[in-house]
């Protein structure tokens, strides 16, 4: 590999100069849980820097993590200071979906996130960006990079699925381990208005046809119902969600205000 | 960084409309199209690029080090071989 440009990229948010200006009408519950969905999923995509299988997936990871970490620091700076947001809050006080703070797991694990949400994520900013909401600026720019994101899960689902013995057993196994995570993104949420069920009807469709391509099954657990998961836009997170936000808080909790 | 079996494939980016591709580095994939999109994220995330060719590595045929007197000195004292005597109309730019 011939020098690739790999130094630590800009992180500065980008230039939304199309959200709207007048804060007092963002409705600040859901910029606050759409903008821990992208801050969360941010940082554990971050975790695999310096971990990564091969180089070339590293940097594509750590691009999906820049493009969402310049989403949450949009939508928090709609509900408040985008720093008190990330680093001070406590566990109970994050809005995200459970799925976005499960580990990264192996490989696998990680695809299996990144299709179940930007599939997601991808369906909803769409809609957002189509309507005259006050996250319409957001979503028109950012559900570009979100298709990409879908692009690159789908692609990955498909060569693991396809690949070799254990890629597919591995595929198979994340998809399995997730699936009760994925009922909980489709909990309406106060202040984005989206048709919820018909978006949920996509995203079954899309999923599954990614999944029956490489003739993976579509999980057949609960997503829903006492036997899932799903409390996080309630502030109910998972064990090891406490010990993510230790790591991503400690640096500015011991120096405060610390910059550089 | 483990090592991979992944084949090495040569990028090419277009920066804008009216220039030709050009060599950007190389990177590993397992296929093109994933070797696409590394090079998309490697080499165009500032930018750079509304073009991007990738070659496998394994099909260029390169002109080699040693040939290189038989290759490119016979060209040096031939003058009338430049294209110098042209006058270039003002404003073309790239040529």
């Amino acid at each position: 590999m011939t020098t690739p440009d790999t130094t630590a990229p800009e992180t500065t948010a980008p230039d939304m100069t199309t959200a709207p200006a007048d804060t007092t009408t963002v409705p600040a519950a859901a910029a606050l849980a759409l903008g821990d969905d992208a801050l969360v999923l941010s940082h554990r995509l971050g975790e695999w820097a310096g971990h990564a299988p091969v180089l070339e997936e590293e940097v594509a990871l750590a691009n999906i993590a820049l493009d969402l970490l310049g989403q949450a620091r949009v939508l928090l700076s709609m509900a408040g200071d985008e720093d008190d947001l990330a680093y001070l809050r406590e566990e109970r006080a994050f809005r995200n979906l459970q799925l976005v703070e499960q580990p990264n797991g192996d490989f696998a694990h990680t695809i299996a996130r990144q299709l179940y949400f930007s599939t997601y994520q991808h369906l909803l900013y769409d809609r957002l960006a189509a309507g005259d909401g006050p996250f319409a600026g957001l979503a028109a720019k950012a559900v570009k990079e979100v298709a990409y994101h879908r692009d690159h899960a789908e692609q990955w689902t498909l060569r693991l699925g396809d690949g070799t013995e254990i890629s597919r057993e591995r595929m198979r196994r994340a998809c399995e381990a997730l699936w009760r995570f994925t009922g909980e993104m489709f909990q309406p949420v106060d202040g984005v208005d989206v048709d919820w069920a018909g978006m949920e009807a996509a995203w079954l469709e899309s999923v599954g046809q990614v999944l029956r391509r490489v003739t993976l099954s579509v999980p057949e657990g609960p997503r829903t119902g006492a036997w899932s998961a799903g409390a996080g836009r309630q502030g109910l997170h998972t064990e090891p969600f406490g010990r993510m936000l230790a790591e991503m808080q400690h640096l500015h909790r011991s120096h405060p205000g610390a910059s550089w | 960084m483990t090592t991979n079996d992944w084949p090495l494939w040569e990028v090419f980016v277009r920066s804008r409309r009216g220039l030709s591709h050009t060599h950007a580095g190389s990177l590993h994939a397992p296929d093109a199209e994933l070797a696409l999109r590394n090079a998309r994220d490697l080499y165009t995330r500032r930018g750079e690029g509304v073009s991007i060719w990738v070659v496998p590595s394994a099909v260029i045929t390169a002109s080699s080090p040693d040939e290189k007197d038989p290759f490119f000195e016979p060209a040096a004292d031939k003058p009338y071989r430049h294209p110098t005597f042209y006058e270039i109309p003002e404003g073309v730019q790239h040529l």
